[in-house]
């Protein structure tokens, strides 16, 4: 199939006219944006078929039975994809809604800008109830990485020698607070913390985040030391570099993306937890995710979709800062020799 | 360092390290050193980590069967009490009255009548009023010349003469108790022994149930949806498979409240999910496929009701809980009821722990090559033959790993369930946040925390045999 025909070409922009000019005459904004997607999709699949484009990416000898499952194990997949990313892409317009209401309204579908409006951020970053939560989260948050990441760095470099007795049982102890349930160890917490007077604290709440970040450190900074090559810091030795400067000057700037995507782990536990701070914190620690679990339960409030939105912004930069990091990381390792 | 011990057996004498140590000794402690200070850097860590999170689930696990506060407050009442017998049927003798007028005395100064009350309160209603009103009056007790102890307790309150009551203070007089978790799997403790609550006091067994079915049904269901996206990822070019990756990735990163929160908005009744049905059902499509789409519906309800049929009647027979039945879709513009019951939780924590489904079938399917597929078809298997007899046995440590994760998360899930989930759709976890915070019943908060985490370790356990802690891997 070399060429396409010029009328096969033409063919979904003739339906997407036709279908959206039938739609227009309702003078209905969101049926005709409809009707021409609609159209153009039927133009563009009676020529599929009738071109039988649809053989190119299947092999010659697959049977129209075969050929009929690759497509529909496509839509199938296509489908579950819709419903994993659907809920994500559903709270950002809806965001913008100019009225308290949690769905679309006719002036929103209608592209109406009298529909859309700032105001639930307005409220979002007026409301001092959000505004203490903000932060509350941004106090605790970075203290529990600090924590987590400097103990549990330290210990992955410890835990990668190649000679420590007690391995599986320290390993399976560090990594338990990523195991056990969060209501678990809120419980656990919770009760201890309030005998020896922890509980309602900020030092409470920061303890109870670092410990539950740890494994996530533990793990990221071990698989990074698996690939550090060992020969460097004795050839660091050997120059005559101390201990404490070898680690700083050759090891730390090597392991470097792992501890930070450990650090970033870690962050996001912190921040994004509420079942711990829930039990170990009092109301001055009342953090962000604490404050959208309380308006989901009792009033809710469309300010929720606006903060929402916020976090799956924040989420999406730190996704695209761990891939960065995983890529260098790849790099390094493919540069440093063994 | 087999070598070594080796090649110093043939000189004459011992191999001498530069020092004049014998090397043996010297590499021995070489290797003590090395051994101590891996511990060294280690140690910081253990240290934090066992204080900030082994303490508080050992002191959880011990308060689930503490239980000092009897013994503590009444101590010489619970000594008297030791001779009297439960079975008789009468109310003890004075001596054991006077005890009590002795020990609430001191307990009414120090106000910790009230805490006892509330404690034995949860063994049997009424008794935290009874040691609320006593305490009111024990100050116009005389100890020193006060005689017939009996009588002036019954004056104060009949009970204390309804030897139901003073079971209850034997029961719980030892310093460590199960009768937390026997009432966690709905028992009690009788002057016989234990037994099981009444039928229509039993919750925590079908709450167990509940928690176990649920979190089964949202790991097959994540393995139901997660097999196929997890194969076309493997299968597809690495270009567009990292494009993709970004839409597990996107909802694995975005926070668990967000994603809470959004459905929570789609499924309200007014909300997304059932304003685009009811579109779709006024629309020329909706009204010419309703009929069609109800039709097959009522026909899977009908066998799904069967089967729920035939259970029943099996579960009759060995006493299970009954399953009620689908009621049959009448499709039309009524509203679907999607939140608040069990399809809001499954629905809402299925899409939640997809992605720990996803990314470890994704890793295990990636290192599968694709020739054995090819060389399955080349040798005449049919497609279904191939993948069946093929690709899925070298997938199965994949469906392992993230089934055992999910189940392990979902068994546990506190938040989600107790947004969407209303009163039917929530598990153990929200009964056991419901003791801390509502009823502040902790020892039954304990139990039950305990048995969730024996589960959970059971599991994990599980885990670590069949993946390994170590393959635990994140983001991919």
């Amino acid at each position: 199939m070399a060429t396409r025909s010029t009328i096969s070409r033409a063919a979904p922009w003739i339906g997407l006219v036709i279908l959206g000019g039938l739609a227009l005459t309702t003078g209905n904004v969101p049926y005709t944006l409809l009707g021409a997607a609609i159209g153009w999709f039927i133009g563009w699949f009676l020529f599929w078929i009738i071109e039988r484009r649809y053989r190119q990416n299947v092999p010659t000898y697959y049977t129209a039975g075969q050929t009929l499952w690759y497509y529909a194990f496509r839509v199938i997949c296509g489908a579950i994809f819709t419903f994993l990313i659907t809920p994500i892409l559903v709270v950002m317009p809806l965001s913008f809604n100019a009225q308290d209401f949690f769905t679309f309204t006719p002036e929103m579908l209608a592209f109406d800008p009298a529909g859309y409006s700032l105001k639930h951020y307005r409220d979002f970053f007026n409301n001092d109830d959000w505004q203490n939560a903000v932060r509350n989260s941004v106090q605790i948050a970075p203290m529990a990485t600090l924590l987590s990441v400097t103990f549990g760095t330290l210990a992955a470099i410890g835990l990668s020698q190649p000679h420590v007795p007690f391995r599986r049982a320290i390993m399976a102890i560090l990594i338990s607070p990523m195991i056990v349930p969060l209501i678990i160890s809120a419980a656990g917490m919770y009760f201890f913390y309030s005998r020896i007077g922890l509980q309602g604290t900020y030092i409470g709440v920061v303890l109870a985040h670092a410990a539950l970040g740890i494994p996530f450190v533990i793990i990221t900074v071990t698989a990074t030391l698996v690939g550090f090559d060992n020969s460097l810091t004795r050839a660091a030795a050997n120059m005559g570099a101390d201990p404490v400067r070898t680690f700083f000057k050759v090891q730390m700037p090597l392991i470097l993306p792992g501890v930070i995507s450990g650090g970033l782990f870690a962050f996001i536990t912190s921040f994004d937890e509420v079942v711990v701070v829930l039990f170990v914190g009092s109301a001055g620690q009342k953090t962000l995710p604490w404050q959208m679990f309380t308006g989901l339960r009792e009033q809710i409030s469309p300010t929720i979709l606006a903060v929402a939105t916020l976090l799956v912004l924040i989420s999406v930069m730190l996704l695209t800062t761990l891939e960065l990091l995983r890529r260098r990381s790849e790099r390094l390792r493919g540069m440093s020799p063994g | 360092m087999s070598d070594m011990t080796h090649t110093a057996k043939t000189p004459a004498g011992p191999v001498l390290a530069a020092d004049g140590t014998p090397l043996k000794k010297s590499l021995n402690k070489a290797l003590r050193l090395s051994k101590l200070r891996a511990l060294a850097l280690i140690a910081p860590l253990l240290i934090f980590v066992l204080v900030t999170f082994i303490a508080p689930i050992a002191d959880m696990l011990f308060r689930s069967v503490e239980n000092q506060i009897v013994s503590e407050t009444l101590p010489k009442t619970t000594a008297a009490l030791a001779n009297w017998d439960s079975a008789s049927g009468e109310a003890p003798d004075e001596t054991v009255f006077r005890a009590l007028a002795e020990d609430l005395k001191v307990a009414v100064a120090n106000k910790d009548h009230t805490k006892l009350g509330s404690r034995l309160n949860y063994e049997k209603t009424g008794i935290s009023s009874l040691f609320r009103k006593t305490g009111r009056k024990v100050k116009d007790l005389d100890l020193e010349n006060g005689t017939d102890f009996k009588a002036q307790f019954a004056k104060i309150e009949e009970d204390w003469l309804d030897p139901e009551v003073w079971a209850v203070i034997k029961t719980y007089s030892p310093k460590l108790t199960n009768g937390y978790f026997l009432n966690s799997v709905d028992m009690q403790k009788t002057s016989e022994g234990a037994a099981f609550r009444p039928d229509n006091q039993q919750i925590y067994i079908t709450l167990f149930w509940r928690t176990l079915l649920m979190s089964l049904a949202i790991t097959s269901m994540c393995i139901l949806l997660g097999y196929p996206v997890a194969w076309i990822l493997a299968n597809l070019p690495a270009r567009t498979s990292n494009l993709l990756m970004i839409l597990v990735l996107l909802p694995f990163w975005t926070s668990l409240l967000v994603r809470t929160s959004a459905w929570k908005v789609m499924l309200q009744q007014q909300g997304v999910v059932n304003d685009t049905l009811v579109w779709y059902h006024s629309t020329a499509v909706g009204k010419v496929l309703d009929p069609v789409v109800t039709t097959i519906l009522n026909i899977l309800i009908g066998l799904l009701n069967a089967v729920t049929w035939v259970w029943n009647l099996l579960s009759g027979i060995w006493g299970a809980m009954d399953v009620e039945l689908f009621t049959y879709a009448n499709m039309g513009f009524e509203r679907l009821a999607l939140i608040n019951n069990v399809t809001g939780t499954i629905i809402a924590m299925t899409h939640i722990l997809l992605p720990f489904m996803i990314l470890p079938l994704y890793s295990v399917m990636a290192t599968i090559q694709p020739t054995y597929l090819r060389a399955a078809k080349s040798m005449g298997a049919t497609n279904w033959t191939a993948f069946w007899r093929v690709y899925f046995p070298q997938s199965i440590p994949g469906i392992g790993a993230g089934s055992i994760l999910v189940f392990i998360l979902a068994i546990g899930y506190y938040i989600t369930p107790e947004i969407v989930g209303g009163t039917k759709g929530v598990f153990i976890s929200n009964r056991i946040a419901y003791h801390i915070s509502s009823s502040l019943n902790w020892g039954l908060a304990a139990a039950l925390g305990s048995i969730l985490l024996a589960a959970v370790l059971l599991l994990y356990w599980a885990y670590d045999r069949i993946v390994g802690i170590d393959n635990v891997k994140l983001g991919g």
